[in-house]
């Protein structure tokens, strides 16, 4: 369907958020693409008379009562935080010089 | 081995109602067993410091005549993927090493008002990506069978636990079949309830539209038992199924009695039941269908034509789920943070962290799940898979026309040799293709042991797999045949396990 290339991958793992290193961008072109042809028969039955199914017990309209319930303490969102400082979760710049 | 600890859960359960033992005494047993065989073993990330303190509680309340539920004081164990208040959740993972969780998901929350003992956290394949355990970021663990040989997984560390008596029961998690394969591969019963049958809450989501969570054990009806104290509505699970559910228990009951399988319509789906299997595997499976033969079952062979699809399916839908899923591991607000040298950004954070807090299996099905998903694919693979998923629904309702149950064996081999298929992820995945299908259409299934394959003396499950909603079905079947099987053998499978009569290998 498509050919994997190492730009690929790069721009994958961009959107994904992994900064992978040239070995691994190296190794999941050639996986990667020996996957997708593996996977591709999906297509040839997917025709445009199947409906898609997303969960395998549909519901709908699942509510609760509009009540304030189960909320963790401030304190208790900050217990995993790698940073923080007291009230907020403290992170590095979020633009960097070019932006 | 001590006695105690070879006992199913329901006999420990009556011996700790009779107060003829203690929780104390049992929880200190399975903590006597995780200290002697876990260092070979590798099931435990994590031995609770409270499975004591709580034992000696249960037993106070039980003193004080306090009602207490069916499982009350028996020990277990729970897979690493559910959040915990008292022990960390990895999920496998470096990237949540030490985290714990500030509430507990709600089948941990469930099994602690039912009084049951957590003895710790078990090992897993990283986020339950994989089919062996041998994608944790803390190591291996072992088959309980047969230390050379993989437990399956992902769920190997709960299922190895239970195997070599380290508990009774434990918790799994089932997304294409990481409880049932490593039932199979351990010589356990593992069931995959209905999916919204059990909760999802607090349980580190891989692919939320396939995950359930489901018990572990030696016996039928100990899954039953579990199920029951975990399984039900849960309002902070939008999936999360209304209905009233039966008890399992009496389900299980019922079917050990021995009358369910006369004149039981039993489908074998032709597509599974291929040369594709381990011979030994295939000669285990045609044995137990001429046992149901014998009590009176209808053998009838069923076709579901699109199951060849449903591997490529299963790996597109995971793969998507999971991308997403997975994105919530940024640095920002729990697990591990890489901050890079120089004045990195938040995005440069998030990247260096992910790349060093994932393992490769992880970042493979990312990088997939972000190709489906991406401008220009989307249709042809996240949309086709979601159709695929609605051919093997209607196969599935077709083949149930015909059949009360569903059967195939759990896993096409028996455990194989540890490492054996580590270079070689797509080989890994197409072994799943007898468990995936059920997970895609939500349906529940249930592996029990029925012998040990001729050629490497190994055990072989079978797969009962019945209608959405139809888990006491499968309880029911289920019991009937293992009652069967044990009488046939004059012992509990569980008796043929080579550390049983101390003569592990």
């Amino acid at each position: 369907m498509s050919d994997i290339t190492e730009d690929t991958v790069r721009h994958l793992a961009n959107l994904a958020r992994i900064a992978l290193t040239p070995d691994e961008v190296t190794r999941l072109t050639g996986e990667l693409s020996a996957i997708t042809a593996a996977v591709e028969s999906v297509t040839e039955v997917a025709t445009d008379d199947i409906p898609a199914t997303s969960h395998p017990i549909p519901m709908e309209n699942v509510w609760r009562e509009d009540v304030v319930a189960d909320q963790l303490t401030l304190a208790e969102a900050l217990t995993g935080a790698p940073d923080h400082d007291g009230s907020r979760f403290r992170v590095t710049a979020i633009l960097g010089d070019e932006q | 081995m001590n006695e105690l600890i070879a006992l199913s859960a329901s006999e420990q359960a009556d011996l700790l109602a009779r107060k003829d033992v203690s929780s104390v005494e049992l929880t200190q047993s399975h903590l006597d067993r995780i200290a002697e065989t876990d260092g070979d073993l590798g099931a435990f990330l994590h031995v609770s410091e409270n499975a004591l303190t709580l034992a000696a509680e249960v037993d106070a309340a039980r003193a004080n005549g306090i009602e207490l539920g069916p499982l009350a004081g028996v020990a277990i164990a729970i897979k690493d993927v559910l959040a915990t208040t008292d022990m960390p959740a990895t999920a496998g993972s470096k990237i949540l090493e030490g985290w714990i969780s500030p509430y507990d998901a709600t089948p941990v929350a469930r099994l602690r008002e039912a009084r049951m003992i957590p003895l710790g956290k078990t090992n897993m394949d990283e986020f339950a990506m994989g089919s062996s355990t041998e994608h944790s970021a803390y190591g291996i663990t072992r088959n309980s069978w047969d230390r050379t040989r993989v437990p399956g997984g992902s769920g190997g560390g709960s299922a190895s636990a239970v195997g070599a008596f380290q508990a009774p029961v434990a918790l799994g998690s089932d997304t294409g079949g990481s409880i049932r394969q490593p039932a199979a591969l351990t010589g356990t019963v593992g069931m995959k309830p209905t999916y919204g049958g059990v909760s999802r809450y607090g349980a580190i989501a891989l692919a939320s539209s396939l995950d359930q969570i489901g018990p572990v054990s030696r016996t039928v009806l100990d899954s039953a038992l579990l199920h029951d104290v975990i399984g039900g509505f849960d309002h902070h699970d939008s999936t999360s199924i209304p209905d009233a559910w039966p008890s399992f228990a009496d389900a299980a009951r019922i079917g050990a009695r021995g009358d369910s399988l006369k004149g039981l319509r039993v489908g074998v789906i032709k597509e599974l039941n291929t040369d594709g299997n381990q011979a030994g595997v295939l000669n285990r499976f045609n044995d137990a269908l001429q046992l149901l033969t014998e009590q009176g079952a209808e053998i009838v062979e069923v076709s579901t034509p699109h199951f060849q699809y449903a591997v490529a399916a299963y790996y597109l839908i995971l793969t998507a789920e999971a991308s997403s899923n997975l994105a919530k591991f940024d640095s920002v607000r729990f697990g591990l943070r890489v901050t890079p040298s120089g004045a990195p950004t938040v995005e440069d954070v998030m990247g260096a962290t992910r790349e060093a807090g994932f393992g490769d299996e992880v970042k493979r099905r990312i990088i997939l799940g972000t190709y489906a998903l991406s401008a220009g694919y989307y249709d042809a693979y996240y949309g086709s898979a979601q159709k695929v998923r609605t051919l093997i629904q209607r196969d599935f309702a077709a083949a149930f026309t015909h059949a009360d149950v569903l059967v195939s064996p759990t896993a096409p081999t028996t455990a194989w040799e540890l490492g054996a298929k580590l270079a070689d992820p797509l080989a890994m995945w197409l072994s799943d293709i007898t468990t995936i299908p059920v997970n895609l259409a939500g349906i529940p299934a249930m592996s029990i042991p029925i012998g040990l394959a001729d050629e490497d003396r190994l055990p072989v499950g079978l797969q009962i797999m019945a209608p959405a909603r139809e888990d006491a079905r499968v309880y029911e079947i289920g019991a009937a045949v293992e009652a069967l099987l044990d009488a046939q053998r004059g012992a509990r499978f569980s008796t043929l396990t080579p550390e049983y009569s101390g003569g592990g290998r």
